[in-house]
């Protein structure tokens, strides 16, 4: 018992693990979403190796394919399942380029913004009184303004980028997931495992971050996995606008914007394809998230 | 009174330290010597220029300066305007209230009647088709949305323009493009995009709120009572469900005018957010700072309102102010 309690990592190896597998398999549209999801990071991991033609080397694209309807076969032989843009390059395989900039932008924001969130709700639960009447205030004020305004103001200064764009994810996400750790923390902080811990004389970093953190993630997983379809879509929004990512780094919201002008001459190809894609993506992460949200609950399984 | 004081000081506050912010990120980024100078300018041109704009000034005077100007309404000539930067933007604050304006009757108008029919009829196949199209109106990104309907009903359909605001009608003093046919057309599609978010929202809450209500004491003493359906729903059911309805259709207003970036730009319709991402693109610093400090104020603001509103209705939120 005091073994358990005094490392969770070893509570009851592999079994929950087991548990939320078999309760996640229960639901066919999870399970559909779950290997959508899996084919589409797969075809954009290794989008070098499967897609016909390196969509950035530009002397594999000929002026000659350009604006192909999907199916069609390109002067060079190679046939374009899905059309081609305007310069000739293959949207299959703009497409999968575009899913790993897109995916990378908002792992990597995501998962930041959790960290900080995760470490500054769990600080401000476990200390209470002023840091976490600070923490909280600025989360408050945060969550009073829509996310794409903050990230518009914060891009507006800093200017497009890589970089510029994940900060801007990091600081319209990191207050969600502060206020999510510190509800569950607050919920935990009362169990008997923690004041076990205390008793013991373990110092107060070891409780808040060996004990506690594990005890409140799963309902951070879940908000992690809703989170990145979130963050996905609102870089692809501004990269669409134009203040998001430079050209250098074509997403799928620069596919979209770059094929927006031949919507009106009846090209719908270049822009809708990138745009099923991103829903297709997003729909997945949902689907997942939202049955995770079920199996991770106790009181939720049905 | 005490507490409208408190509320009115913290959102004064907060106003400063948001221009203070937004200075600073501008300040910081780069020297608007190099736009406002031509390459040619001899040095000492150059140092007479600088002392002549004040920006040899240390930091918190230039701030001081700039703060000055602001609350006289001073933002400075957008550059690409030669223009006042503040009326600019107050010129197109119309077109943008008028499209967040039509897009909360569109998600109103349609969702309430959509979900309480889902929250009557479960499980039926039109409900499961409303429910369906209410969590794909949530995940498919309002700016793809925009472009497919302008694919269908203008490209494919021919049925409205794909851009601009159309003619501007006069009724009682307001000037609207919602008074003439023409206007109606141009406005029918950027509304329908920005307002689809929020009638997925509205139609979840209708639905939710109905399945609540229906089976409280009150409906089920009026079905004994032998009252038409209509009358039911339309009398009893319909006034218990608005208030959280009427709620979110106030704070999200704020959203739906930041959102309008998103649309305004797809559909050139000529308002702030179509005029702040051009700004950007263009670099015309004094009209992305007035920007900024406007919709900043607007939202603090909404958000003063929103509260104040709260403490009205529930005075238990006064008291938890109060407290801390």
């Amino acid at each position: 018992m005091t073994d358990a309690t005094t490392n969770p990592a070893t509570l009851a190896p592999e079994r929950p693990v087991w548990r939320i597998m078999r309760d996640f398999r229960k639901n066919p549209l999870a399970m559909v979403g779950l290997a959508m999801l899996l084919v589409i990071v797969t075809a954009a991991l290794l989008a070098p190796w499967i897609t016909p033609q390196d969509p950035y080397d530009l002397r594999s694209l000929s002026i000659m394919d350009s604006r192909l309807a999907p199916g069609e076969v390109g002067f060079s032989g190679i046939s374009f399942w899905l059309g081609t843009d305007g310069q000739g390059r293959d949207m299959f395989s703009a497409i999968l380029y575009g899913l790993r900039i897109s995916l990378m932008v908002g792992v990597i924001a995501c998962t930041t913004a959790m960290i900080l969130g995760l470490t500054l709700g769990l600080v401000a639960a476990y200390f209470g009184g002023r840091i976490d009447t600070l923490v909280m205030r600025l989360v408050d004020l945060h969550l009073s303004f829509p996310p794409i305004l903050v990230a518009l103001i914060l891009l507006a200064v800093l200017g497009r980028g890589l970089e510029n764009i994940i900060f801007a994810l990091i600081i319209v996400q990191w207050a969600t997931f502060a206020r999510m750790a510190r509800a569950t923390a607050l919920s935990e902080r009362g169990r008997e495992y923690v004041e076990a811990a205390q008793s013991l004389g373990l110092s107060r970093s070891r409780i808040l971050f060996g004990h506690l953190l594990p005890n409140c993630l799963p309902p951070l997983m879940v908000l992690y996995t809703v989170e990145i379809a979130s963050a996905i879509a609102l870089e692809a929004t501004l990269s669409f606008l134009g203040v998001g990512l430079p050209a250098t780094q074509p997403s799928l919201g620069l596919l979209i914007s770059n094929g927006f002008q031949f919507v009106m001459s009846g090209q719908y190809w270049i822009s809708v394809f990138p745009g099923v894609a991103l829903l297709l993506l997003i729909v997945a992460i949902n689907l997942v998230g939202d049955r995770l949200r079920d199996v991770l609950n106790p009181r939720n399984i049905t | 009174m005490v507490y409208v004081i408190r509320r009115l000081l913290q959102a004064v506050f907060l106003a400063l330290v948001m221009s203070f912010l937004v200075f600073t990120g501008i300040f910081a980024v780069g020297n608007p010597v190099d736009i406002l100078i031509s390459p040619e300018a001899t040095q000492a041109e150059r140092v007479l220029l600088i002392a002549q704009l004040g920006l040899d000034r240390p930091f918190h005077e230039q701030y001081l300066i700039f703060l000055g100007n602001v609350l006289q309404g001073d933002f400075g000539n957008s550059f690409v305007y030669n223009r006042p930067a503040l009326g600019l933007i107050l010129e197109r604050m119309p077109a943008t209230l008028e499209l967040a304006f039509a897009a909360i009757m569109i998600a109103v108008v349609l969702g309430i009647p959509l979900g309480v029919y889902a929250g009557l009829r479960p499980g039926t196949l039109g409900s499961q088709t409303v429910m369906a199209g209410s969590i794909l109106g949530f995940s498919v990104p309002n700016f793809w949305q925009a472009i497919m309907l302008i694919m269908v009903f203008s490209v494919m359909l021919g049925w409205f323009p794909v851009s601009g605001r159309g003619e501007v009608g006069e009724f009682l003093g307001i000037r609207s493009s919602l008074f003439t046919l023409n206007g109606l057309q141009h406005i029918a599609l950027p509304a329908i995009n920005l307002a689809i978010g929020h009638l997925a929202l509205v139609i979840r809450l209708a639905r939710s709120g109905t399945r609540e209500v229906q089976s409280q004491d009150f409906i089920r003493f009026a079905r004994a009572k032998g009252l038409t359906e209509p009358r039911i729903v339309i009398v009893h059911l319909l006034r218990n469900i608005l208030i959280p309805i009427v709620t979110l259709v106030g704070m999200s207003f704020g959203g739906l005018i930041a959102f309008a970036v998103v649309t305004e730009s797809i559909f050139a319709w000529p308002g702030m957010g179509k005029l702040i991402i051009d700004s950007i693109r263009q670099l015309d610093r004094p009209v992305v700072v007035a920007y900024l400090i406007v919709i900043v104020v607007i939202f603090i603001i909404l958000n003063l309102l929103v509260d104040l509103l709260y403490s009205l209705i529930d005075p238990r939120i006064r008291l938890d102010g109060a407290k801390q």
